[in-house]
């Protein structure tokens, strides 16, 4: 029991999966305290509009928060913003924070997300050298993003090419350097790859693949980034997007296995059973892959969030989920389910290499097992439900546009 | 502020107070509203906030672009009547709207 002999339940992380368990303990009914400590000074808010409408400057910062204060209030939800939690007492069921407070717990939640892989480089700590990851990071990169400016984007992944996308629209000079061969690389087929790299290049980006960076040079400022082949590309700000970094670091101090992020069983539950993990920095057994996998991404957040909740208020359900994922991109719209990696044929409905929506589909064994759709909502939609099925569809017809998906859904 | 009245499919009416210019869906979520997910913030790209919204408030809403007609196809049981609720802008016109939510969303 805790202070006054009311039940607790603590959160560390004040991203999504901090903020959806607590919205999702309300409404279950909990009726002992709730309370999220995030180190950011931020309310809990959402993360994807980032590198999106937040750095385009369309949505302001009220918008991302998942609750304004006065719905965290009227909720009965505790928020202690700004204040890291150092140490977790498992004996005790304590949590200290850096202010030196402490909070005792009846179940602790692990929402501490991830934080932006810095750029392994000499000249990366130079003040207009920026991650992307949180509001004061797209603020700093906002009040540097004139019209004309010259950035230089490093990393081909979602962040990288969402926040060109943005940047090439406000008349920025954008160039995006990739390591890989392709961007996208990790996460999609090269026909994908290559699909994003011409819509990139038609707007106006300078995208380069299979480029090395070695430093970031200029004096007080970067003013530019160093290339392998020892040339460079000039640039007033660069944005670094090349992954993310679980935070794994209060876990593994507190005993808690770690391996790939803080390890979990199927319902969210740590080797402590009065400990729980959620989200980007949680590696849980997927059902679905048949095996463990830690995912980035807010569906996974925002559900292994509720399956905390409801494992708390003892309902003892498993997590099971079909990853899926979104990135807009100009006036795209990316959407994938599954995950493709291990793929033995692929299935293109449409043409990526003249129109600007298409399908592709990923089967293994002759089961679909992933698919990544591009302004196509209906054909996503109904790719969702086939993949969760693990269905055993026909290549010719899921390549035959004559062919309503919808007939092989029954 | 617009008063929102969300009837879940049991019968049980949430009304809500909404800030005008954010979203049916914001305002549903921020106000622990079951039965409204939101999964993905209000990009049009996971349809988790499927509403039915009947007259005389639907003719009065602007129409669905092409993406959100799209994802409802493939929502639960999409008829005449369901709405994307990001897609839908809280302004003071809307003051009374009531939306019902489908049994289920994913």
């Amino acid at each position: 029991m805790s202070e006054a002999g009311q039940r607790a339940v603590v959160i560390v992380g004040g991203g999504q999966a901090g903020g959806e368990t607590a919205a999702e303990l309300r409404k279950l009914g909990y009726d002992g305290r709730v309370i999220i400590v995030g180190e950011e000074p931020f309310l809990p808010y959402k993360r994807p509009p980032l590198s999106k409408a937040y750095l385009a400057g369309s949505v302001g910062e009220e918008q991302l928060y998942m609750m304004q204060a006065a719905n965290l209030d009227k909720a009965g939800i505790e928020y202690r913003g700004g204040v890291a939690v150092t140490r977790i007492d498992r004996a005790a069921r304590r949590v200290r924070l850096a202010d030196g407070s402490e909070l005792a717990y009846d179940a602790l939640v692990l929402a501490t997300g991830g934080r932006a892989r810095p750029l392994p480089v000499p000249g990366a700590d130079k003040p207009n050298v920026f991650l992307l990851r949180t509001i004061a990071d797209v603020q700093k990169i906002r009040s540097r993003c004139q019209a004309g400016a010259r950035v230089a984007i490093v990393g081909g992944g979602f962040i990288g090419l969402e926040a060109a996308a943005v940047l090439v629209k406000q008349g920025l000079a954008v160039t995006v350097l990739e390591g890989l061969p392709r961007v996208l690389a990790r996460v999609t087929c090269p026909e994908v790859s290559a699909f994003f790299e011409r819509m990139h290049r038609e707007a106006g980006v300078d995208l380069r693949t299979g480029v090395g960076v070695t430093a970031i040079e200029g004096a007080a400022q970067a003013e530019r980034v160093r290339l392998a082949d020892g040339s460079a590309v000039e640039a007033d700000l660069v944005i670094v997007g090349i992954g993310l970094i679980p935070n794994t670091e209060l876990a593994a101090a507190a005993g808690l296995a770690v391996d790939n992020g803080i390890v979990v069983d199927a319902y969210a539950r740590t080797d402590d059973p009065d400990i729980y993990a959620a989200g980007d920095c949680s590696n849980h057994p997927s059902s679905f892959l048949g095996r463990r996998v830690r995912l980035e991404s807010v569906q996974n957040a925002m559900e292994q969030a509720r399956a905390a909740a409801r494992n708390i208020m003892g309902r003892n359900e498993a997590y099971q989920m079909v990853p899926w994922f979104w990135s807009d991109q100009y006036d795209l719209k990316l959407q994938m389910v599954g995950v493709s990696s291990g793929y033995d044929q692929l299935v293109v409905r449409g043409d990526p290499t003249t129109q600007r929506n298409f399908a592709v589909f990923y089967l293994k064994d002759g089961r679909l097992i992933a698919a990544d759709t591009v302004s196509r909502p209906q054909d996503f939609m109904l790719a969702k439900k086939l993949v969760a099925a693990g269905a055993v569809v026909d290549p010719a017809q899921l390549a035959d546009e004559a062919v309503a998906l919808k007939t092989l859904a029954a | 502020m617009p008063t929102l009245r969300f009837i879940a499919a049991g019968g049980r009416t949430h009304v809500v107070e909404a800030l005008p210019g954010t979203s049916v869906m914001a305002a549903a979520t921020a106000n622990l509203v079951p039965g409204i997910v939101g999964e993905c913030g209000g990009s049009c790209a996971c349809a988790t906030c499927h509403v039915y919204v009947d007259e005389p408030w639907l003719s009065q809403l602007p129409a669905p672009d092409a993406m959100e007609r799209g994802m409802l196809e493939g929502a639960v049981e999409p008829g005449p009547h369901s709405r994307l609720s990001c897609q839908i802008q809280v302004t003071e016109a809307l003051d009374g709207l009531v939306l019902r939510i489908p049994a289920g969303q994913l």
